[in-house]
């Protein structure tokens, strides 16, 4: 790993069965950096994140985040990890706030923060993306994107040092999808490193400064981020229909 | 490095299962129904064997615990790997013997109610008294082996497809020593028997748990694993 990668994998391969879903995938993410993780539908970028925030173990090779390497010492950067899914993992009969608390209790803020400072820092997380009014509403009540939006509040209650968002858009309007552009910025401003899988091309070349293409399986194109057109027309010539 | 401590992150899983529970009152409801209809169905089928009805308490109590309690942990594991919530949990930096133990707790409770409520339930229907303090300890140390053998392999059986049909599969065969030593002990309570006679169920009982909570503190880790 070169002195200045965060993040480093090297050969890395994940099978599920008999089915390959990533095929000696290699490359470094240096602290800071924003990067788009792109490809068509069962390309790969699901599993490769799921790895990166050790919830699912690689068939083969090494990932190491920070001098940590997963999944042996994945306890150790846990910590360190604010994670976007499919899904917003939020508990329905909970209220927005109260969810909040509960992640604030996983990840040990009352132990960091005095009681008021935690409660402040909940409220900012809230009204961060738009839902402080809702604070005290049940999450079952919430339109999809309002839990998307929730779920963006949960992922970085604890102020990671690194984001991984896997189709951080999906279910948000319009309003939301300029919120959340606006907070990738700002936390890449914070000089948070984030990997954000997503499939609006132009979007990615928007926002993001480098670009890993998956292809079936494997790292197909590694490349700083060029303009939309010519990003489009990378992809379509790396996936092609 | 961030590290929620053991017993903090436990109290948190537990108290957020109590609350969405109390709000809910899904797994109770569900549980409390289950295990009223089979009292009804076992006063029903011994109405004609009144002689039968005493000695068919203990494996009453214990046959709807059983099955109420592998209905209520199946469904609260799945619930939280349905909603992907099982993904928030093993995110967060906590020692994964936590997820097990704060979802014990629960299970645990749910399960010991269920087992309290049947107890009262058939001390009315079939006009005897079983609130006895040996019946109650039982109760206690049977309902903490069968939740930690259930939570253990409901855990393992959360990822499999036919998860249904699975866990029971699983529970069924390993809970059978706590099932057969909680209704040998209760057939002791019930007739009165000295407690030399029957305090070596009690104290499997307290040996089968110990052996499955500190197997589930030492193999969660691997459970969890996709």
């Amino acid at each position: 790993m070169s002195q200045a990668a965060l993040i480093c994998v090297q050969a890395l391969n994940k099978v599920f069965g008999l089915r390959p879903a990533l095929r000696s995938v290699s490359f470094e993410i240096a602290r800071g950096e924003l990067v788009a993780l792109l490809g068509a539908n069962g390309s790969g970028k699901t599993t490769l994140l799921r790895i990166l925030a050790a919830l699912s173990k690689p068939s083969s090779g090494t990932v190491t985040i920070g001098g940590w390497q997963l999944p042996r010492e994945a306890y150790a950067v846990r910590g360190h990890l604010g994670v976007v899914t499919h899904l917003p993992l939020l508990y329905d009969e909970l209220t927005a706030a109260e969810n909040l608390r509960l992640y604030a209790r996983l990840y040990n803020l009352p132990h960091e923060l005095s009681k008021g400072d935690l409660e402040a820092r909940i409220r900012e997380s809230l009204a961060r993306v738009g839902l402080l009014k809702r604070a005290d509403d049940r999450v079952r009540t919430f339109s999809r994107g309002m839990q998307q939006r929730l779920a963006l509040a949960r992922a970085t209650l604890h102020s990671p040092d690194i984001l991984l968002l896997d189709e951080p858009y999906t279910g948000l309007d319009a309003q939301g999808s300029a919120l959340l552009d606006s907070l990738i910025a700002d936390w890449h401003a914070q000089g948070r490193t984030i990997i954000a899988a997503l499939h609006d091309l132009s979007r990615a070349a928007a926002l993001c400064r480098r670009a890993l293409i998956l292809a079936d399986g494997k790292l197909a194109a590694d490349l700083p981020m060029p303009d939309a057109p010519i990003l489009t027309e990378t992809f379509n010539a790396l996936n092609p229909s | 490095m961030r590290r929620t401590p053991f017993l903090r992150a436990v109290f948190a899983i537990a108290a957020k299962d109590l609350q969405a529970e109390f709000r809910s009152r899904l797994l109770i409801s569900a549980m409390g129904l289950f295990a009223v209809l089979t009292v009804m169905v076992f006063y029903y089928t011994l109405e004609s064997r009144p002689e039968a009805r005493r000695g068919a308490l203990p494996g009453a109590l214990w046959v709807t615990v059983t099955f109420a309690g592998t209905l209520g942990i199946g469904r609260s594991l799945a619930a939280e790997y349905d909603r992907g919530t099982l993904d928030g949990l093993v995110l967060a930096p906590v020692p994964r013997s936590a997820l097990y133990f704060g979802k014990l707790a629960i299970a645990w409770l749910f399960t010991l109610t269920v087992a309290l409520l049947v107890t009262l339930a058939l001390s009315i229907v079939f006009n005897t008294n079983l609130l006895r303090l040996g019946w109650l300890l039982i109760a206690f140390l049977g309902t903490l082996g069968f939740a930690a053998i259930g939570t253990l392999l409901g855990s393992m059986a959360v990822y499999a497809r036919s998860r249904e049909t699975t866990l029971p599969i699983l529970v069924l065969p390993v809970a059978l020593p706590i099932i057969i030593a909680s209704v040998n002990a209760a057939h002791g309570v019930l007739d009165d028997q000295p407690l030399g006679e029957w305090i070596a169920y009690p104290l499997l009982l307290a040996s089968v748990s110990a052996v499955f909570l500190t197997l589930a503190y030492l193999l969660f880790d691997y459970v969890l694993e996709e």
